[in-house]
């Protein structure tokens, strides 16, 4: 039994037709695996890129310590009482002398040679264990210190080459190792990359936020309300539109110059301040908090609006009973995406002055402060490989603040933002 | 007296004013059953709130800027300041330092000769601190008391409080319009003393860049100040290698979310390529100098290019691009979403595929805003500063070759007001000379954008 083709199917189906059909879906494939391939170089760059710090930055969480035992009891170290201060008491054990006492001890257990790779600093850090934990002065204990820049460069198989047989023989017998080094997000900045942390920089980094917070939030969101629900339609209103839709894509380097330009010029001596940085950030943060709250604002239904007016509310009752609240999680969302683009943000904080090497965390607005971003930057220009991990260390952290908020955001965006 | 302080301050008299104000209210109604209040209590607090911060704020705000003047003169006129020296640079370090120590800020002086003004320093800084926070709490007071003795049960607390709301809803709109100000007129102020050391035609038309920050004002060399060096790199990698790598990915990926990607691939790519968005500027220009620029480096030494640096245009250029991609993406996924379905609709009814109505159709009537998209991303990649910074380098190269270090408009500025500069010397000041034409370029494009994206959208409403 046969089913002829209708004839109209073989008028079509021409050899040349189905050889132009093949051409066209075979174009077809090609695109779309073009498109795939264009989204896929993107998600691979991304991966590649998080991979690369990830790797890098876990040597920066670790630093290379030496095993030191130290017979405390055999010398006579004691910490006095009612010292207040954490510092008061490290100068108290200084003068006691125990920077001799750990390096007698450190040559006498690990040879002269490995006594001189330990950090110059290693006797603070036996300090600081001894504050934590007084009865470690009645015993016999096992410190462990940090090495030298040197001798960590060794253990990682380069930096010189006269190192690396100590670094190999003490990594041997167990003393030298890459251990944990959570004090990494307690410590300020160091010229020794084995002693440097990001604390310092972290909490600038929060000082200059809350300023950027306080002051971008009510100017932004007074605005959005004032242009979505008063202003009238006129030449002032488009002026102030204007300059917000402008602002928004100014390059962030020029608010760097305005703040340059006007805030260091009124206020001279807060150069480097969280305060200055924190405005400047604000002005620049303001915009995008502006356009997002217009929209959350427009969300809004109209009825919700002539309700409230119409059982006897006044216009600026409507708003702040009724239309704040409810397009507040729209406005929030938006708060902290610009948030976090303003911590991301390096270029205009280094126009006013924050980059300065700041050995101490900041404790008000007005101290000279510098900001992880910053940080970032200028431990990327040190060679030495110690700051390499370290930088990448910063990296890990900043990036993870910056998903923590953005998750936050998008957590606000589905929980409560509604669709009328 | 931090400012912190101050506000905290200010919040906790306005508080207090509040529930006094409230209280006062309700006594109203209490004492005298029956009568109705004309504003309800809580705006009679909200007014003697207003009374009491507002003026309060607006004292601290001018005193931050008054009180270290004052505190200035006061330690000049003192006698252990008779002696200073008389020229400006030196006085100013000396009085600076003076003023580290008394704040605190520094923990001892550098020059023994400052050590003398620390003294009457702190001394006058305690007094004008004692005078403003003296000042701050009698305004307060004195607004605070005026606008109490104002209630009555018959004061309309609700239309002043509104009014008040209303103006300061205007004052916070027009810090956008101040801010646009602020910075034009910085920008030109410090543009035209540059521009009168050195000529616009020097500056805009010269080919070479070299200012030297340390030689003297008066001598500056004008052949040293020509941006073309600068404005052709800045074009050269935002423009040029950035968008060759922006604009197809970004297309691409944005036409393949669009119209192929299945809606659960969807909700994880695009969400990632939000991520790639928001990688903070620093960490592209720490990738670039750290992976990217080798690698280039590498690959060009291995195809026989022996001089290669290890600073290009083309990994700032291309790292730049991967920034610019999620951006380049979401305006042109916007624009195709901005077509009428019906035009594809009926595309695809005609019996074409999917790639020949999203070239032959969507992509034609996407197209003024694909352009407008296009433009707002070369206006971010030109104002890029942290990539350039990190992996362009500092030689102004006036070459087509996209192995060599090349520097750009942004660089320069970072440059010149990070060194040793001072404010009166034509390299400082070029930067705000480059500032400007950075900042009106970009100017010029997001206006032409928006422009062509509102009326594109208008044309299918």
């Amino acid at each position: 039994m046969s089913n002829p083709v209708p004839r109209s199917v073989e008028l079509t189906r021409t050899p040349g037709f189905e050889r132009r059909l093949r051409q066209r879906y075979a174009a077809e494939r090609r695109f779309r695996l073009a498109g795939l391939g264009a989204i896929l170089f993107s998600v691979a760059v991304l991966l590649f890129l998080l991979v690369t710090m990830t790797i890098n930055g876990i040597g920066g969480f670790q630093r290379a310590t030496l095993k030191v035992p130290v017979a405390f009891s055999q010398v006579s170290l004691a910490l006095p009482q009612g010292l207040d201060s954490e510092g008061a008491a490290i100068r108290a054990l200084e003068s006691q002398g125990l920077p001799e006492v750990i390096d007698d001890f450190a040559r006498e257990t690990l040879g002269e040679e490995a006594a001189d790779e330990l950090s110059p600093d290693a006797w603070r850090v036996a300090a600081e264990q001894i504050i934590d934990d007084p009865t470690l002065l009645d015993r016999d204990a096992q410190l462990i210190l940090p090495a030298s820049e040197n001798l960590s460069a060794a253990l990682a198989g380069d930096g010189q080459a006269a190192l690396q047989p100590l670094a190999r023989r003490l990594a041997a017998e167990g003393v030298l190792a890459e251990r944990l080094d959570l004090g990494f997000l307690s410590r300020s900045d160091a010229t020794d990359s084995q002693l440097a942390g990001i604390w310092g920089a972290l909490k600038g980094s929060i000082l200059t936020m809350l300023v950027t917070l306080a002051l971008a939030f009510p100017i932004g969101v007074l605005s959005a309300l004032y242009l979505e629900e008063y202003a009238p339609r006129n030449r002032w209103t488009d002026l102030i539109e204007v300059s917000i839709n402008n602002l928004a894509a100014v390059p962030s380097i020029i608010f760097g110059l305005l703040g340059l330009a006007v805030f260091l010029t009124l206020f001279p001596s807060l150069r480097s301040a969280p305060l200055i940085g924190g405005m400047t950030l604000a002005l620049m943060t303001m915009p995008v908090i502006v356009i997002s709250g217009r929209n959350a604002i427009k969300a809004v239904p109209p009825s919700i609006r002539d309700g409230a007016l119409a059982i006897g509310a006044s216009p600026v009752q409507v708003v702040f009973h009724h239309v704040l609240p409810l397009a507040l999680p729209g406005i929030l969302t938006g708060t902290i995406i610009g948030m976090a683009r303003a911590l991301g943000e390096t270029a205009p904080l280094l126009m006013i002055g924050m980059r300065a090497f700041v050995a101490t965390p900041p404790d008000s607005l007005t101290d000279p402060a510098t900001v992880l971003p910053v940080q970032i930057f200028l431990w990327s220009d040190e060679v030495d490989r110690g700051f390499v991990e370290r930088t990448s260390a910063a990296i890990i952290v900043l990036l993870a603040f910056l998903l923590v908020m953005n998750g936050l955001a998008i957590y606000l965006r589905n929980r409560f933002e509604k669709t009328w | 007296m931090s400012p912190a302080f101050l506000i905290l301050l200010a919040l906790g008299l306005g508080l207090i004013a509040w529930l006094a104000a409230r209280a006062r209210a309700w006594s109203f109604k209490r004492s005298n059953p029956g009568t109705r209040l004309a504003a309800l209590p809580s705006y009679h607090g909200w007014y003697v709130a207003f009374w009491v911060v507002l003026p309060m704020l607006a004292f601290a705000v001018l005193w931050s800027v008054v009180q270290p003047m004052l505190v200035e003169q006061s330690v000049l006129a003192n006698p252990a300041a008779a002696d200073l020296p008389g020229f400006a640079l030196e006085r100013e370090t000396m009085l600076a330092e003076a003023r580290a120590v008394a704040t605190g800020a520094a923990p001892a002086v550098f020059n023994p000769d400052a050590q003398r003004l620390v003294a009457p320093y702190r001394e006058a800084l305690s007094r004008f601190n004692l005078i403003g926070l003296i000042a701050a709490l009698v305004i307060a007071f004195a607004g605070g008391a005026w606008a109490f003795l104002r209630l009555r049960p018959d004061f309309r607390a609700r239309t002043k409080v509104e009014r008040t709301v209303m103006a300061l809803l205007l004052l916070a709109s027009l810090v956008a319009i101040l801010t646009t100000l602020g910075i034009f007129v910085s920008l030109v102020f410090e543009s035209v003393r540059f521009f009168g050391m050195i000529s616009p035609a020097d500056f805009l038309f010269g080919t070479r860049w070299g200012p030297d920050p340390m030689s003297p004002a008066e001598s500056a060399d004008p052949s040293r100040y020509g941006a073309i060096p600068l404005f052709w790199g800045t074009i050269y990698i935002g423009a040029i290698i950035a968008m060759i790598v922006a604009i197809p990915l970004g297309l691409m990926s944005a036409v393949y979310l669009t119209q192929y990607a299945d809606p659960r691939w969807r909700r994880v790519l695009k969400p990632a390529l939000e991520i790639l968005a928001g990688v903070p500027t620093v960490v592209y220009g720490y990738f670039a100098a750290l992976t990217v620029a080798p690698a280039i480096r590498d690959a060009a030494i291995a195809i026989g290019i022996d001089n290669a640096s290890s600073e290009s245009a083309l990994a700032a250029g291309l790292v730049m691009g991967v920034m610019i991609i999620p951006f380049v993406s979401s305006m042109a996924d916007d624009s195709i979403a901005a077509v009428p379905s019906a035009m594809r609709d009926g595309s695809l009814a005609m019996g074409a595929t999917t790639n020949e109505t999203i070239r032959r159709v969507l992509l034609p009537a996407a197209l003024p805003g694909i352009v407008a998209g296009v433009m707002l991303a070369i206006s971010r990649a030109i104002g890029e500063t942290m990539i350039v910074v990190m992996a362009a380098g500092a030689a102004a190269n006036l070459t087509a070759n996209p192995l060599e270090a090349m520097t750009t408009v942004t660089f320069q500025i970072v440059a010149m007001l990070t060194g040793e500069g001072s404010f009166d010397n034509p390299a400082t000041l070029s930067a705000f000379a480059l500032g400007l034409v950075l900042f009106l370029v970009t100017l010029a494009l997001n206006f032409i954008a928006l422009r062509v994206v509102k009326r594109f959208r208008e044309a299918y409403e």
